[in-house]
């Protein structure tokens, strides 16, 4: 059997046409109007994007903005899995917990995590600390609903195939629980990451920063150079798709077992 | 000979809204070693809540069940087959089989567990494919493993909760031939849930016939024939058509 089949290279190509023509009506559009402080070309994005060690705009080279937004973004998801994971278990296994707490998750969840900036700066200050709460926040609701989803997911039959062995309640979190859930909370983990990396952009923007690719984007559009901006968004784009990737890849990976017993 | 399990008065109620029903009431029966066993009965008779009383999974108003310790400590001394096989999809066949020799409660030494998966394996046939997931295997590659897995732990009885209803005909009968040969090579001692007369007079030394709700153990019909037996024997199907009716609950009806 080929390595990659028909069936996924059509598949692939069609996706590539509608970015193929989404580009060529960019740089139609571009050629057109003729003005870089409203559109520029492809050519002009491209030549920032070829250069991507070279300092930009008297500060940090593209590479290294990307480099400080993706460390706070593992840092804020790291926060929230920390605390998301063991807590969506926690709510997954005990009902009487759940009947506590969702309420309370189901009010906070669709607050959108940058209307927490003003708090954030008045009790962390402008800065890394303000940004890494508002990722945090934005990962931490996503991964916490999965989670709980992926416990409450695992069959009543699989926990009493471990009573039947007499398992202690820690055996049955350990081995029932957990990778009954996993699925799940992988899922978790793949929507808060795509959440965390739009709140890191979002955050950089707010004044008081001084790096990442939401600040690039700030501080190029307060020069007029839209062409950083591109570029700066082009990153996002293929680091957030990128990330993508790596998660499905590994769902199917480890979880192929999922839906098929 | 000492019953390896010894069913006395069992009896449960399930509450339901308001209004309580009845599932068993007074069950009473033994099984003894290396007898198979198989209950019958209309549906919502309660034969699998038997079970799950019997494997500890629900508890009974009344009664006790003796034979099977009480509580953990010394290993599972009983071990039951679902209906849905119920393997862990993210556990290969082998670390399925080994599942329950793995936790504390069974104190098995690792050299042990070893030794008997590997019996297993090839008891059950499944060797080759001791490294896969369950979802590459066969309906009735499933549910050996899972026989497999209930065996481990070396369970002075093995129950079972219509293991084979949703396998196809041939399937069926190889398990239920395999069944009678795990029952010969190991001498366990199995009491099985069917709702299939030919399965229960193919495989069972006893049937017993739970009434409808509640339940309660009307009729006990040995059956004597050697094996392997011929569902074509007229003595086989004199005995179907009497655990039929028994079933339909019209014993007394003239052949």
């Amino acid at each position: 059997m080929a390595l990659i089949s028909r069936s996924t290279l059509k598949t692939a190509a069609k996706g590539l046409a509608v970015i193929i023509i989404m580009l060529v009506a960019w740089e139609i559009a571009a050629i057109a109007i003729d003005n870089n402080y409203i559109l520029p070309t492809l050519g002009e994005i491209a030549d920032v994007l070829l250069h991507p060690t070279e300092p930009l705009l008297g500060g940090q080279s593209l590479l290294a903005n990307a480099r400080v937004s993706l460390k706070e973004v593992l840092t804020g998801f790291l926060i929230a899995a920390a605390l998301a994971i063991p807590l969506g278990l926690l709510i997954g296994w005990s009902s009487e917990i759940r009947a506590y707490l969702d309420p309370a998750i189901q009010m906070l969840r669709p607050i959108p995590p940058i209307a927490w900036m003003p708090f954030a700066i008045a009790w962390f200050g402008i800065g890394i600390d303000s940004i890494l709460f508002i990722i945090t926040l934005g990962a931490f609701f996503p991964l916490l609903i999965n989670t709980v989803g992926g416990v409450q997911g695992v069959r009543i039959r699989w926990i009493e195939v471990a009573e039947m062995f007499h398992a202690t309640n820690f055996e049955k979190l350990r081995t029932i629980i957990l990778p009954g859930a996993l699925p799940g909370i992988w899922t978790g983990l793949r929507i808060s990451f795509a959440i965390a990396w739009m709140c890191v952009v979002a955050a950089e923007m707010l004044p008081g920063t001084t790096a990442g690719l939401g600040f690039l984007i700030m501080y190029a559009y307060n020069l007029g150079q839209l062409n950083v901006i591109g570029a700066g968004m082009v990153v996002i784009g293929i680091i957030g798709l990128g990330a993508d990737i790596l998660f499905q890849a590994g769902q199917e990976r480890f979880f192929g077992w999922q839906g098929r017993d | 000979m000492e019953p390896v399990l010894s069913v006395r008065g069992i009896a449960k109620t399930f509450q339901g809204e308001g209004e309580s029903c009845p599932a068993l009431t007074g069950v009473t029966f033994d099984v003894a070693p290396h007898e198979i066993v198989c209950i019958m009965g209309p549906s919502g008779c309660g034969k699998s809540t038997l079970l799950r009383i019997i494997l500890g999974l629900e508890h009974a108003d009344t009664g006790s069940i003796l034979g099977v310790s009480e509580s953990g400590g010394g290993g599972a001394s009983i071990a039951m087959v679902f209906q849905d096989h119920a393997l862990f999809p993210w556990l290969s066949v082998r670390d399925n089989i080994v599942y329950g020799l793995r936790l504390a409660a069974q104190e098995v030494p690792e050299g042990e567990v070893q030794n008997r998966v590997t019996d297993l394996l090839s008891l059950t046939h499944l060797g080759s494919f001791a490294q896969s997931p369950p979802h590459q295997l066969s309906g009735g590659m499933k549910q050996r493993a899972a026989v497999a897995r209930a065996l481990a732990v070396k369970p002075s009885i093995l129950l079972m909760d219509e293991p084979f209803s949703a396998l196809d005909t041939f399937t069926r009968r190889e398990l239920e031939d395999e069944i009678l040969r795990i029952r010969q090579d190991l001498a366990t001692t199995i009491l099985m849930v069917t709702h299939n007369p030919e399965e229960a007079v193919y495989v069972a030394d006893r049937i017993l016939i739970l009434s409808e709700r509640p339940g309660v153990v009307s009729e006990i019909v040995s059956v004597t024939l050697p094996h392997p037996r011929s569902p074509a024997d007229p003595e086989f199907i004199r005995i179907r058509e009497q655990v039929t009716r028994m079933v339909q609950g019209k014993p007394d009806q003239d052949r």
